[in-house]
């Protein structure tokens, strides 16, 4: 399928330099079924891009490639400019990509330093764990996120909702990551600490970090996203910036694939 | 165990981080689960510490005190050192969420193997009576166990193929190949220099020895008791109060210095400590002379065993990706975990682990035969669960594991000890078996 460049930056951003991330037709297929197809997206520095879609648009299993859980059968991803290959959840995390996953992805029978060092374990100088300075390092970065936050000992499993959601924040966030993927972040939470992850995102904005935001809350992306892309059956509806754009002109992308005349259409837009 | 103090896993759920330092009027009233959070002491341990007390004092008026005389005690620790070893394996295959059956058979061939090798191999290069075959037997059996280990372990982790399928066809492969080494014949004697490994009384450090290992364990115990506390202390966590700290060092302690005691107690046959004086010059006196065995080899080995393997699953990274395997698999690989790799580690070191224990079965038998190790795993995997392993992954401790053994081991030793038949000491490990696990499950419930 060879189209005109969909949604490229060129058209939103005249001028704006590098992307962060480039995703440059992207396609996988498990047992026949395109996942996704042909799709391309893109996140600026201190940007975040709201990702929507029905369940099984595609949007989770992108964000899966660029994390690294799942590898891409075509399609090429560029890191400020350059290509890079990204074949495990190590290697992304070597760029500077960090996921908090719908599902949280800790390990429940661990405490909260054990997960967020997971797989970076800070050790001393015998190569043993170094279980102090991480609690250490712990007791910090969650300070920052969940002030109130004191349980650093107990296994996650006996943390609350938002306490475990916390901690997968902290993980994401610990390590300097440039670039981070939320998806559905609010969705285990109660109506403060959604508010919570709303100002964290904002002031990682303001750090430059560029942030793609996956979400069924409409309200929640209208709020927090730049931009808006739209997926729909494994490709891309259309892309378009959050002013531009109405709640209902979304869920039209969403619903039927139409695309609004202030968005640019993807290779999933309903022709006609 | 002595290890106990050390251990400091990160599955012990104790709240005691949460209260803060300073003591107020408030919480001047606590119930000694307070206390025991307080010290960071596992209540499932003590229980089992409990339990194996209430079956030694139980046998011991049972059997007229021929329990817990130190003969039957130092015999009962070498008779636990084969399946506590294995254990030790067991419970991280546990925590992965898998299961390992073929142990049993893997001892059967590894010792065969061994016993081939040591007997009829090594003697047609070296001769008799070599002073490497003792140890190339070792390495042998450690490195073909792990080499086993690792192929089962790559099948179950690349091929996706359930390690309870591999493993029963491991008990059915690796038991006839046990018998294929030698098409069924049993295999003996071992080397002398081998046999020490399975206790008896070549396998008696004896008591000045004893003592040395005994005190060093001892400075070991309070060594890594300070060496903690300075660090917890050195970041400004809250520490354990002092006494709790000393009390704790103090069991560890205690437990090693009785050990010692036992088995130095418990006196070598006449003959043989005659000889051992005359070997050394001395003459025998009129009256005879007391001269105790000591630890033994094959308990010393579990118990090393048993220090590496806490070491490893709570100081090392390897350690920590087991338990975040068997918290969350899909989690751990997520975050970069290489879990398939680990899986097969697991596997593989469980093997190795077998390898040691087939070596301590063949030497205390001195012997290979073919039907070495049979029902092993189950003992094992009882062992593991007794104590306090998870079957559900993620949970598990080395010590635990190594206590369970004792407790099966204990129960078998008892039961023969006062008589009771042997279809009815089967159906008592059983019933043991079953309530012990239904305990620990209403003790997570209610914790929860």
């Amino acid at each position: 399928m060879s189209i005109a460049e969909p949604a490229s930056l060129s058209d939103t951003h005249p001028g704006l330099g590098t992307p962060l991330i480039e995703m440059r037709e992207i396609s996988i297929a498990f047992g026949g079924i395109k996942a996704v197809d042909g799709a391309s997206v893109d996140l600026m520095p201190g940007e975040v891009v709201g990702l929507l879609g029905h369940n099984g648009a595609g949007k989770s299993t992108l964000i899966k490639i660029l994390s690294g859980a799942y590898r891409a059968d075509s399609g090429t991803i560029l890191l400020n400019g350059e290509e890079v290959s990204i074949a495990s959840p190590r290697d992304a995390k070597r760029h500077g990509i960090e996921t908090i996953y719908q599902t949280l992805a800790l390990a429940d029978n661990v405490d909260a330093a054990a997960n967020i060092f997971l797989g970076r374990e800070l050790l001393t100088g015998w190569g043993t764990l170094d279980d102090a300075s991480m609690e250490s390092e712990t007791r910090k970065v969650m300070g920052r996120l969940n002030p109130h936050f004191r349980r650093f000992k107990e296994p996650v499993k006996a943390l609350s909702g938002g306490q475990r959601q916390s901690v997968a924040i902290a993980r994401a966030i610990y390590f300097n990551a440039r670039m981070l993927i939320m998806d559905e972040p609010t969705a285990a939470l109660g109506p403060a600490e959604t508010r919570q992850v709303a100002e964290l995102i904002l002031q990682l904005k303001k750090q430059g970090i560029g942030i793609f935001l996956i979400s069924h809350d409409l309200h929640d992306v209208f709020d927090l996203a730049d931009r808006i892309t739209v997926m729909k059956n494994g490709k891309v509806v259309g892309t378009a910036r959050t002013a531009d754009v109405s709640q209902d002109d979304v869920l039209g992308m969403i619903i039927s694939g139409k695309c609004p005349p202030a968005a640019v259409a993807g290779p999933g837009a309903l022709r006609g | 165990m002595s290890e106990g103090v050390a251990m400091r896993s990160p599955l012990t759920s104790s709240g005691s981080e949460i209260a803060p330092a300073p003591a107020s009027p408030a919480q001047e009233r606590r119930s000694l689960s307070d206390h025991l959070r307080e010290i960071e002491f596992d209540p499932r341990m003590i229980g089992m510490v409990a339990a194996l007390a209430v079956i030694w004092l139980g046998f011991n008026w049972l059997s007229d005190g021929a329990f817990l005389s130190s003969r039957n005690l130092w015999n009962l620790l070498v008779q636990t050192a084969s399946i506590a070893v294995m254990a030790c394996g067991m419970v991280l295959v546990i925590v992965t969420r898998n299961i390992d059956l073929s142990v049993g058979s893997m001892l059967g061939f590894v010792g065969m193997v061994v016993g081939v090798v040591q007997v009829r191999l090594l003697p047609g290069i070296w001769g008799f009576e070599h002073p490497l075959t003792w140890i190339v037997s070792l390495a042998l059996a450690i490195g073909l166990g792990g080499l086993v280990g690792l192929l089962q372990g790559a099948l179950i982790a690349y091929l996706a193929i359930p390690s309870f399928i591999v493993t029963l066809g491991g008990l059915l492969i690796w038991r006839g190949a046990a018998w294929w080494v030698t098409q069924g014949q049993t295999v003996a004697p071992m080397d002398s220099r081998f046999r020490p490994l399975g206790g008896g009384v070549d396998g008696a450090i004896g008591s000045m020895a004893s003592w040395a290992i005994g005190t060093a364990l001892c400075l070991a115990i309070c060594a890594a008791a300070a060496l903690i506390r300075r660090r917890r202390k050195r970041f400004g966590f809250v520490l354990r109060p002092l006494w709790a700290e000393i009390l704790i060092a103090a069991i560890g302690c205690g437990a090693v210095i009785a050990t010692v005691m036992m088995a130095n107690s418990y006196a070598l046959p006449a003959g043989i400590a005659r000889r051992l004086v005359e070997a050394k010059g001395g003459t025998w006196p009129e009256g005879g002379l007391v001269i105790g065995h000591g630890l033994a080899v094959p308990v010393l080995v579990a118990l090393a065993v048993g220090i590496a393997m806490t070491f490893l699953a709570n100081r090392l990274r390897f350690g920590r990706y087991v338990f975040a395997i068997g918290g969350n698999p899909e989690a751990a690989q997520l975050s970069g975990v290489n879990t398939r790799k680990v899986l097969t580690l697991v596997f593989g070191l469980m093997g190795a682990l077998v390898g040691i224990s087939a070596c301590i079965s063949t030497a205390r038998l001195n012997a290979a035969t073919n039907s070495a190790g049979t029902l092993d795993e189950l003992y094992v995997i009882a062992a593991a669960v007794i104590g306090g392993t998870s079957l559900a992954g993620g949970v598990g401790t080395i010590a635990g594991a190594m206590l369970g053994a004792l407790v099966m081991q204990s129960l078998q030793s008892g039961m023969v000890l006062i008589g009771v038949d042997a279809p009815l000491q089967n159906i008592v490990v059983g019933i043991v078996l079953v309530v012990a696990v239904w305990l620990d499950g209403v003790y997570r419930k209610r914790l929860s």
